[in-house]
């Protein structure tokens, strides 16, 4: 392998850009499976033009085998944006990803008539060439997943604000009623949020009802213990009610010690614990005569 | 990993602790860090920088900012030529401390971050360095 | 150097802790709350961090040996105010707050306070009272 302080690649790329350029645009507007609905000549002519002007420069000044320096930022941000440009407008991410490769047959060919009669420099160049485009492509679909991610997670967010409301059952008592599967993630934003009401409201006694909840393994009874814990230093008392005969089971089979923990069976008798706390009762109304 | 940003601050006197809580908080928020993992990494660094003030008898600490395309973080390095830590095993623990209080020192430090590496000579010094990723 | 200052209220020390305290600020603190206490007699001390957005292994020490010392002293003691990221990281850390009761905001404290050490002569708050306490 050639050293990379004798490469030609960036002179070349350089010196033909033009001739590239109109190459590369017609391997792309040639190949069957381009989205000329969703993306136009004129477009893919612009983004083609930018992507191999700012290798171009890139490549001038730091070598096609560092690509995460510097001085290929502009090349990578570059990308990005036109990852998560066409993910937003439906294109999969191999899709994206086949606007990179798609320059490696055009650049091949400029190589191999630069390089004629030179065997060796050619393959060591074609190597290199190939191996950075490789790259760049990799990179266009890690951005794409990230993007997808990014919506997940926000998706996942709006979800949880809404299965987990926390409810003011009266002054100075909240409830938080938990359905379905906890995960440790979705736990620990939960009881967060939890804590931070307990102090927007000033309520004393916050009521954790597990009712809707299957199952629960030790990362979750542990965040509940330290969401309980946490409260208590902010001054405020939690009660778990709601725990399923199951439930039972496995958090005594974890080992889990709840002794310090106030639990009852129902949403119902914690409510009740919570006033009697509060010093308060529940009078029937005088009969109207 | 790139870091964006590095700095190193002396740890000799108790104001340069608040310092380092000022600077980390400052470093967490740019971060874009939730608001309970800002505090845990405060705390953390008001653990080791006391640790190293302490124990250490005064060091250094170096903070760099980490952020590649995937991930960003917060990085601290706690260094100082004080005696060391002869059992670190034993530092570890729960409930161990060499000075009157409550005992939580390094163990309840590491549970705060999301990487913890230690390294200690008796004699020649203890290098603490930690991270957390957003 | 400046001091935190100490409210009285009737048989209350009333402390609000608004700065990022240095150690010999928070030492100086512990010494002069259980100089006031024993002087004045008080029954009850009610230390206010709805402020303090950090809480270390050195502070928690400080409000432990604080509880500790006015119990000897016949007084009770309540924090209250804590923020949810520092109780959640104070959780984590493994720090616990032996002998001091909390509570969510200053009223609740005094509240607390109050049934806790109301004495049968005169209420926690020095006015006059015809009614037997505690």
């Amino acid at each position: 392998m050639s050293p990379a302080a004798t490469t030609r690649l960036p002179e070349i790329i350089k010196r033909r850009e033009q001739d590239l350029l109109e190459r590369w645009v017609k391997e792309q507007l040639s190949d069957v499976a381009m989205r000329r609905d969703v993306v136009s000549e004129s477009q893919l002519r612009e983004e083609s033009r930018e992507f191999l002007g700012l290798v171009a420069q890139a490549a001038g000044k730091s070598s096609l085998t560092s690509l995460d320096s510097a001085a290929w930022q502009p090349v990578r941000d570059m990308l990005s944006d036109l990852s998560r440009a066409r993910a937003a407008r439906g294109f999969s991410s191999s899709e994206t990803a086949t606007f990179v490769f798609s320059l490696k047959q055009p650049l091949f060919d400029v190589l191999r008539q630069e390089h004629d009669g030179q065997a060796a420099t050619l393959t060591d160049e074609l190597w290199t060439a190939s191996s950075a485009l490789d790259r760049l492509a990799l990179y266009t679909t890690e951005v794409y997943q990230k993007g997808r991610e990014e919506v997940i997670l926000r998706q996942q967010e709006e979800m949880l604000e809404l299965s987990t409301p926390v409810v003011k059952l009266w002054e100075g008592v909240l409830a938080l009623p938990m359905i379905g599967t906890l995960d440790s993630a979705r736990t620990q934003v939960v009881m967060e949020s939890l804590l931070q009401r307990i102090v927007e409201t000033g309520a004393e006694v916050a009521i954790i009802d597990i009712t809707g909840v299957p199952t629960v393994d030790t990362l979750v009874a542990q965040h509940l213990l330290k969401t309980i814990t946490a409260a208590r230093l902010m001054g405020a008392e939690c009660i778990i009610s709601g725990i399923r005969p199951q439930i039972a089971a496995t958090i005594v089979h974890l080992g889990v010690d709840l002794s310090a923990v106030i639990t009852k069976a129902t949403l119902a008798d914690a409510f009740q614990v919570a006033l009697s706390r509060l010093g308060l009762t529940v009078q029937r109304a005088p009969a109207r005569p | 990993m790139a870091t964006v940003r590095d700095e190193t601050l002396e740890v000799r006197a108790s104001a340069d602790v608040v310092r380092l809580r000022q600077v980390v908080r400052s470093w967490a928020a740019e971060l874009g860090f939730s608001l309970v993992d800002q505090t845990k990494l405060v705390t953390g660094a008001s653990e080791l920088g006391r640790n190293t003030l302490e124990h250490g008898h005064g060091g250094q600490v170096r903070l760099e900012m980490l952020n590649d395309d995937n991930r960003r973080g917060l990085r601290m390095t706690f260094e100082d030529q004080g005696p060391g830590i002869p059992d670190i095993h034993l530092a570890l623990t729960d409930g161990y401390s060499t000075g009157a209080g409550l005992g939580l020192g390094l163990s309840g430090t590491r549970r705060l971050m999301s990487e913890f590496r230690i390294h200690s000579e008796v004699g020649k010094g203890t290098q603490v360095q930690v991270a957390r990723w957003r | 150097m400046e001091r935190i200052p100490i409210l009285k209220m009737g048989d209350v020390l009333l402390v609000t802790i608004q700065v990022d305290m240095h150690d010999q600020l928070a030492l100086a603190l512990q010494d002069d709350l259980t100089e006031k206490i024993s002087h004045t007699g008080a029954r009850g001390v009610l230390i206010d961090i709805s402020a303090v957005e950090v809480v270390d292994s050195f502070m928690g020490r400080m409000i432990a040996n604080i509880a500790a010392m006015a119990r000897i002293l016949d007084a009770q003691t309540v924090l209250v105010g804590m923020q949810p990221a520092v109780a959640i990281t104070l959780v984590e850390l493994g720090l616990t707050l032996p002998g001091v009761r909390t509570a969510l905001n200053v009223e609740r404290g005094m509240a607390l306070l109050l049934a806790e050490v109301g004495s049968p002569s005169r209420s926690l708050l020095g006015e006059a009272d015809g009614d037997g306490q505690g």
